[in-house]
């Protein structure tokens, strides 16, 4: 086995693996901003809700499944540092400060809901319901400004896109809140959160309009990947599965709903990646076929990917079908 | 504010030795968990049920702090050592990617059913839960060690030159992840997540025991802490003499690979044969204690000991002394001192075992109030001796963070400032023993209100799943 033996001979069945494990990160994160996106959402709307039964129902929606759902952050960042270990150091360390914003907004939103439950006294809840928004808030907030940051290659933390993407993907939690809610809960909260959602879609479309004009006007390297096929089909099926949202959501089609605000989260993410592509850190101008990790472990982390992923959505399958339909404060072990 | 390279390796130690509690739970708690789950749902007896439910609260508040403290710890990876990720991105890169893929995600998913699921799956799928959470945290500590191991002793790798930055290729994969100080490694680091474990029930077993029966104190469910004593006792009995065994083993595999880093536990500065080993050894002066030299501290020594153990045998073999190697030494008073620590609390909990098995076997195990009290002042020793044998592993193998081939100063992002660095370093500080002294409470209170009590058990009746009106109308 010495030299790899057939795992040096190029990329397996002459794929290309470059161009695959780029969609591959993109695909992981945009898991991850779906799942955890709802967890997030279910933050924010914990801040609208003042009943304290209420707010044990919002708890108890997300209980057995933010962990899981959390840990497609953990592999996002170990399929880039895999497949792209130069944009794995340059972009985090680039970042410094914002990651362990991220980091730690992650920290206090994964505490407060399990910190909530070990005591019944008012002020510990109010303490760590307040946490719990925070955390919830500032996450996808943060992880938006990251985003920006990264495909407009910014160096400053603080910055126009920034600030109007990290507002996009908190009004983008939201939506996917509202959806994921209305399957778990039932009861006039259910009722409530429609216009919860209305509000929050609007607020999106609004938000993602104004990024996708100021990089038109202000980010000449981006413009003529805005008017590329697979950005304007993204762009219009955003479009599209807004109004899907909408009028299932006012029709309480809570499945279609759901499944419209997964939609959207994965064309965000996908204007994302159209945009960026072929480079992979635009700042640093590293383009996807420069920054690809070596043939040997390529291979490798291919043939990994390729059985454990079928199998990770196996877990998930047993796990959401497990908890499908409304789940009570009171479950436990 | 401190250089970029101090505060990013303070930084990294801050964090990882708060972390590595966490795991050590929850690994250590698994075999437990699927035991216990097991006898609940075979047996149907009470006492498996309080067992369970207590020790999977446990379990859960450990797992969620593990994970928020541990997913740091990744991105530290690519935040402070930049330079590293992406010149050993190559080999480093994939089993992170891996223990992911393959351990967390099994853990996690599986963690929300084993957890919240009771009521809502059959016995099967929740056996099969709790087994897929402990395959799921062991094989978490496979993948980190296959990492980690091969930064001990790198192999299966070329050097190449790419862009004038000397970056790692991987060239051949089994010799590079079927590292032979994997093995040692996972071996004694899963004894250890056991042994750690198991020092924690003996020793709050102890305590309500102690109380109950020594101090006169009545309590309730003094049967689940008799029993809780038990299950610990056992597990202490099979792992502490295992442990010391196979540490001696891995202690053998360092002085063949690394032996700078055996030099530096043994504070050998000249190159010697029929080196004696200090079994006790201690400090008459301050300069003793902060810059140890064998040969000038006060010990009992056993001549030939320390020769005879690294080379499994010939107590005339030579040992490396430190002044050998060029470069940079390892901080040894700090090695030297925890490696000491260690072996001294590994042979600490085989007497403890000894000790309480021998009281067992004589029907005196609830009478021996000062058992009790060795117990219960033993039940963090365990976690603290994983420390010690981190620092061991960690600070030993310095200056290097790639042995022999990437130093430690050269690994660490070139673009972080000692501002920014220092910055997250005190903000880690600060949140971390915040976690740690959070964690410690809600600890306390749980053990504190006890098992659940034996009205509120459930075990046989298990209601249908809840249909569209629940939570309706309460």
């Amino acid at each position: 086995m010495t030299d790899g033996g057939w795992l040096a001979n190029g990329p397996l069945f002459d794929l290309p693996l470059a161009d695959i494990w780029f969609g591959l990160v993109f695909f992981i994160f945009a898991m991850f901003l779906f799942l955890d996106g709802f967890d997030f959402g279910v933050g924010l709307l914990f801040a609208t809700r003042a009943d304290s039964h209420e707010r044990e129902q919002l708890l108890a929606a997300i209980g057995p499944f933010w962990d899981g759902n959390e840990v497609w952050l953990v592999v996002f960042g170990g399929a880039l540092f895999a497949a792209f270990p130069a944009v794995y150091g340059n972009l985090f360390s680039r970042h410094y400060l914002l990651m362990f914003a991220i980091l730690g907004a992650l920290i206090i939103r994964g505490l407060a809901p399990e910190m909530y439950e070990q005591r019944e006294d008012d002020r510990w809840h109010y303490w760590w319901g307040r946490a719990f928004i925070v955390g919830s808030v500032a996450a996808p907030f943060f992880l938006g400004m990251f985003t920006a940051n990264w495909l407009v290659g910014a160096t400053t933390i603080i910055t126009l896109p920034s600030l109007v993407v990290g507002l996009a993907v908190v009004a983008l939690t939201v939506v996917d809140g509202v959806a994921f809610l209305r399957l778990k809960i039932r009861g006039e909260l259910r009722a409530d959160l429609q216009a919860d959602g209305y509000r929050a879609l609007g607020a999106y479309l609004v938000l993602v309009v104004l990024t996708l004009a100021y990089i038109a006007v202000a980010v000449p390297d981006l413009r003529s990947a805005l008017v590329s096929p697979l950005v304007v089909t993204f762009i219009v099926l955003t479009l599209v599965l807004a109004g899907v949202y909408a009028v299932a959501t006012s029709r309480d089609r809570y499945y279609v709903a759901f499944v419209a605000a997964a939609g959207l989260v994965f064309s965000l993410v996908s204007i994302v990646a159209g945009l960026m592509y072929p480079a992979i850190d635009p700042a640093v101008g590293l383009t996807v076929d420069a920054a690809i990790v070596s043939t040997v472990p390529l291979n490798l982390m291919s043939i990994g990917a390729g059985l454990l992923l079928p199998l990770i959505f196996i877990y998930f399958g047993v796990l959401y079908s497990a908890f499908s339909g409304p789940i009570d404060v009171e479950e436990s072990y | 504010m401190l250089e970029p390279v101090a505060a990013s390796r303070l930084q990294f130690a801050v964090t990882t030795i708060v972390h590595i509690i966490f795991p050590v739970m929850s690994m250590g708690l698994a075999p437990f968990l699927i035991y216990f789950t097991w006898k609940d749902i075979r047996t149907g007896k009470p006492i498996y049920e309080q067992l369970r439910r207590f020790w999977t609260k446990i379990f859960a508040i450990s797992f969620v702090v593990g994970t928020v403290t541990g997913i740091v710890l990744e991105f530290e990876f690519g935040t402070n050592f930049a330079v590293f990720a992406t010149a050993a991105g190559d080999l480093f890169g994939g089993p992170l990617a891996l223990e992911g893929m393959m351990a967390f995600m099994l853990e996690a998913t599986f963690l929300g059913i084993f957890v919240f699921g009771r009521q809502r799956v059959g016995n099967v799928l929740y056996m099969i839960s709790a087994v897929a959470v402990g395959i799921g945290t062991w094989l978490s500590a496979v993948w980190i060690l296959v990492a980690n191991s091969w930064m001990q002793t790198p192999r299966g790798y070329e050097l190449v030159s790419e862009n004038g930055q000397q970056v790692v290729t991987l060239v051949d994969p089994f010799a590079a992840y079927l590292n032979p100080r994997f093995l040692w490694m996972y071996v004694h680091m899963q004894n250890a997540a056991v042994e750690s474990v198991a020092l924690i029930l003996a020793g709050l077993g102890a305590y309500f025991v102690f109380r109950h029966h020594i101090w006169g104190y009545p309590i309730e469910n003094v049967e689940f802490w008799e029993t809780t004593l038990k299950f610990g006792l056992i597990a202490l009995i099979i792992t502490a003499p295992l442990q010391v065994l196979h540490g001696d083993l891995y202690a053998r595999h360092v002085f063949e690979t690394q032996p700078q880093k055996f030099a530096a536990m043994e504070a050998i500065w000249e190159t010697e044969s029929y080196v004696p080993e200090y079994i006790i050894a201690f400090p008459t002066s301050i300069e003793n204690l902060l810059d140890p030299r064998a040969k000038d501290i006060f010990g009992i020594g056993i001549p030939g000991g320390a020769s005879w153990l690294a080379s499994g045998g010939d107590p005339q073999a030579t040992i490396r002394g430190l002044e050998e190697f060029e470069g940079p030494q390892p901080p040894v008073a700090l090695v030297f001192w925890s490696f000491r620590a260690m072996v001294g609390l590994g042979f600490w909990f085989i007497l403890l075992a000894v000790w309480g098995g021998y009281r067992w076997i004589r029907g005196q195990l609830l009478e021996d109030d000062l058992l009790h009290l060795a117990l219960m002042a033993s039940t963090p020793l365990g976690i603290l001796a994983v420390h010690l044998g981190w620092i061991v592993t960690e600070v030993g193998r310095q200056p290097w963070i790639i042995q022999d081939v990437m130093k430690t100063s050269a690994g660490v992002s070139s673009d972080l400032t000692g501002t920014e660095a220092t910055v997250t370093l005190a903000g880690f500080v600060v949140v971390y023993l915040a976690l740690l002294v959070l964690y410690l409470y809600v600890i306390a209170r749980i053990v504190r209100s006890g098992p659940p009590a034996l009205a509120d058990l459930t075990v046989t009746e298990r209601p249908d799943t809840p249909t569209d009106e629940v939570g309706t109308d309460d």
